[in-house]
């Protein structure tokens, strides 16, 4: 059951909700650590949107007291960037899993970083299918041996860290769920910074996924150091083409990109939110004007 | 052999893809209207971007006729390859312009380089402005006048470029007064003072009208014919309507981004082909499930797969009645008239909005590109007043009520959180397996209350009597003659110059869902019941058997990319 916390936080669902995650998950503490980082903000759960696709992480919006959106497997993106543009005083947060943003969704996210609206996407990277029970993800290291990949993975798995700092993607960090106060910071920062940023948390699957489980992280991988340079694009990518260990931390951060919904004339004079605006067209006027 | 024209007149102007056949198109409906006459234009195009043969064919007539005729009067080629591609439609009153095809005829082209006329002036470019002048001169119209507005037309092009045009216009204006006289033609129609204030505007155009007339915020869509118009529509009246216009990467990308903009509290269409909405289904099912308003204005296109990208036809309503996978309401809509299609693209709109369903409004090539002459003060105003409230901390997004529309809240707009699901969820949208309990309540509110709702409020079919001396008749006749979207003036033209004073045209404009008594009603004395269609299967006729259970005696269906003329109806119907 989730809905009775012990600590007062405004994000706790106030009714109980029964949870569909097995025990011991690395769900829980992701969904723990983003109700504290939304409570230490001072957020008001109306001011925040959750948008999420499909699968065992896709379901975190239903434990959070918030707006939320659960919608399509893979298309997270396109509706978090139109909920955004119809309302920007909305903080818009992705949260779905590796299958979900990655495969299903990819194409979105390519796109959604070229767009940039001010959205934080939080992937919950357990490297396996979960929902679906076991096979293979976008991020499944090769040679992996699941139900539908009997002989071992054959295709190599996704480097999203490298393909969205190639993309320019303003902020661009990966955290890991066996270090719940680093997850929250990176979380935090991730959120406050203006753009399209991406977190990828790398989460255990208890059940389906035997190889990378909370000790495997802990051992293939390391912090990158607090004073690099998070504006060095090439350092960067460097640091994203690495393979054992993987480095945590913040890769890319900057902010030379104007956000979608900075770059619309629509917002420009007047910042309401499109809901509160009725039509301001002078129908008569486009009238005369489209017969030159 | 003489030519007294004193009525209508059909004109088609072709030649290659960039040769401009668009600019001599806009010149001549534009300086007619203007001098009064009731002008109507439709274009029939390759896939190129430069070759191929491309067409406009243009009616001019002493009354309103918005109608596809296949006869061609005056053809006009700017090339001489285009022959072959217009023979079926010339008959032996068949005049010709231009340029010469030595193969299909020796002498019956009055032939006008207008190419080399135009470079005696001072560049190919004016080639347009030649042959738009020669039909002028041929029609008899007011020289003057036309000069006039070349002025107007090219004010900011300076000088030079006006004085050269309007030369190139008197150039071609005494070659077509010459033949006039030579071939003894005489175009005598009667002209009205109030058109020279009408707009023209094209089908597509009017469904842009109507989306901003109905205040929408949000328009996304990935570009493909004949959609695409309205994006640019849109795109290009976005700064003074007030809305943002963005080109998506993909169909998939385009429907979810508006379906996020909808749930937060924008109007939001998407624009596409069936093709491009064949990706789109799944988003259909999403909104049917999660109730959030959305609008998508499909302009169709011979299928399967890529198949005619140019060309037109109504093979898509089957599709869009099926999209998307479960079972939840809909609405459809397919206009006929640019009026129409701007107001049922605002009613379309708002009824998404009022009971948070997915609506449709169908259109098809042969009308996203006709141009239609249109009265200025038909545009009446449309409700663009959205169904939003603002919430209380009590608020449930899916609360069960009597009708079965629950009150729609956006994020950010009072205190209650608004939580949609594409999984079942109860009343406050949380994911649910209970299929005993509240599962079945959500699917009755999504799909009998609905059904229910929508028709109450359907618009009922056009019933179109015959013109009688006296004005239109009261009475239906016995036979009605059934046709939806585009179709419409074309089958009225027809019935009307048939003469069959028994037939009735019922001209659907909402194809779903249909309210069973009041359709009844409508064919409870007819003895013939016959459906005309742009496709090859009926689906129409099959959906209002189905539907209303009505007997259809006769399909007139038509599916080779082409519309409907009035001609070959006549035909038809002659035979009925």
């Amino acid at each position: 059951m989730i809905g009775s916390a012990h600590i007062k936080n405004n994000f706790t669902v106030p009714q109980s909700v029964e949870c569909q995650w097995c025990p011991g998950c690395g769900n829980f503490p992701i969904l723990q650590t983003i109700k504290n980082v939304l409570q230490e903000k001072n957020l008001a759960p109306q001011d925040v949107t959750f948008v999420s696709g499909v699968g065992q992480a896709a379901k975190l919006p239903q434990y959070i007291n918030c707006n939320y959106f659960n919608g399509l497997h893979g298309r997270a993106l396109p509706v978090a960037t139109g909920v955004k543009i119809a309302n920007p005083t909305q903080t818009v947060i992705v949260t779905s899993g590796d299958g979900d943003v990655y495969g299903e969704g990819g194409n979105h996210l390519i796109h959604a970083i070229r767009r940039n609206p001010d959205i934080t996407v939080i992937v919950h990277n357990n490297m396996i299918y979960g929902l679906t029970k076991g096979q293979a993800s976008p991020t499944t290291e090769e040679g992996t041996v699941t139900p539908t990949q009997p002989y071992g993975v054959i295709d190599m798995p996704i480097n999203p860290i490298a393909l969205a700092i190639s993309l320019d993607a303003p902020f661009v960090a990966r955290a890991s769920v066996g270090d719940p106060q680093k997850m929250q910071a990176i979380i935090a920062q991730a959120i406050d910074h203006k753009g399209f940023s991406l977190v990828d948390l790398f989460q255990p699957c208890v059940v389906f996924n035997k190889i990378n489980t909370y000790q495997w992280f802990k051992e293939h991988t390391y912090y990158m150091e607090d004073d690099r340079d998070v504006t060095d694009r090439v350092d960067a990518f460097r640091r994203a083409t690495e393979t054992d260990r993987l480095p945590l931390g913040v890769f890319y951060a900057h902010a030379k990109r104007k956000t979608f919904e900075e770059r619309v004339d629509f917002y420009k004079k007047d910042q309401r939110p499109m809901y509160l605006r009725g039509s301001n067209c002078v129908l008569r006027s486009a009238l005369v004007a489209s017969q030159k | 052999m003489a030519h007294h024209i004193t009525d209508d007149l059909s004109i088609v102007i072709a030649g290659q893809a960039g040769q401009g056949i668009q600019s001599v198109a806009h010149l001549l409906t534009h300086i007619l209207k203007l001098q009064g006459f009731h002008v109507f234009a439709t274009a029939e195009y390759m896939s190129r971007v430069r070759g191929g043969i491309n067409s406009t064919t243009i009616r001019i007539s002493s009354e309103k006729r918005d109608a596809f005729r296949s006869t061609i009067d005056l053809f006009v080629s700017l090339d001489p390859r285009s022959f072959s591609f217009y023979k079926h439609r010339f008959n032996d009153k068949t005049m010709f312009l231009g340029f010469r095809d030595a193969e299909f005829c020796q002498d019956c082209v009055m032939e006008v380089n207008f190419i080399s006329i135009a470079q005696s002036i001072g560049g190919t470019l004016y080639a347009n402005t030649v042959a738009a002048g020669a039909i002028l001169g041929l029609i008899g119209a007011d020289e003057k006048h036309a000069r006039e507005y070349l002025r107007n037309f090219f004010v900011k092009k300076g000088k030079d470029i006006i004085t050269k045009n309007q030369e190139a216009l008197s150039r071609g204006f005494k070659m077509g007064a010459h033949f006039a006289f030579s071939h003894d033609v005489h175009v005598a129609m009667k002209t009205k003072e109030a058109v020279k204030d009408d707009l023209f505007m094209s089908g597509i155009d009017a469904v842009g009208f109507g989306a901003l007339a109905a205040g929408v915020d949000f328009c996304v869509a990935y570009p493909m014919s004949p959609s695409t118009g309205l994006l640019t529509f849109l795109a290009q009246n976005s700064k003074e309507c007030g809305a943002v216009v963005e080109q998506a990467t993909d169909e998939i990308e385009a429907v979810n981004m508006a379906l996020g903009a909808s749930y937060a509290g924008a109007r939001s269409i998407v624009t596409t082909s069936g093709g491009g909405f064949d990706l789109m289904c799944e988003a259909v099912s999403l909104a049917g499930m999660i109730e959030t308003p959305i609008t998508f204005h499909i302009g169709q296109r011979p299928g399967p797969a890529t198949g005619l990208p140019t060309h037109t036809g109504q093979e898509d309503l089957n599709l869009v009645l099926h999209a998307g996978h479960g079972e939840f309401m809909r609405a459809i809509f397919a206009p006929g008239t640019p009026m129409q299609a701007y107001a049922v693209t605002a009613h379309a709109l708002d009824i998404a909005d009022k009971y948070q369903i997915p609506t449709f409004v169908l259109t098809d090539q042969y009308f996203v590109d006709a141009l239609y002459k249109v009265e200025k003060n038909d545009f009446v105003e449309q409700n663009n007043v959205k169904h939003i409230i603002e919430t209380t901390r009590d608020y449930k997004r899916y609360a069960l009520t009597e009708n079965g529309v629950s009150e729609r809240g956006v994020p950010g707009f009072g205190d209650g959180l608004v939580c949609v699901d594409g999984d079942e969820h109860d009343e406050t949208g949380r994911i649910t397996e209970d299929t005993r309990g509240i599962h079945m309540h959500m699917a009755e509110k999504r799909l009998f209350k609905r059904r229910a709702l929508l028709e109450e409020v359907m618009l009922l079919p056009e019933v179109i009597t015959q013109k009688t001396t006296t004005g239109r008749s009261k009475k239906s006749g016995k036979k009605l003659i059934v046709c939806w979207g585009s179709t419409r003036n074309t089958v009225v033209e027809a019935v009307s110059e048939a003469g069959n004073q028994d037939m009735t045209v019922v001209h659907f404009v909402q194809l779903f869902p249909l309210d069973k008594k009041k359709i009844k009603k409508i064919f409870a004395k007819a003895e013939k019941v016959i459906v005309v269609e742009n496709n090859a299967t009926g689906q129409f006729a099959h959906l209002l058997t189905q539907e209303c259970d009505i007997a259809i005696d006769k399909t007139i269906l038509k599916w080779n990319g082409e519309p409907f003329n009035v001609e070959e109806l006549v035909e038809q119907i002659k035979k009925m």
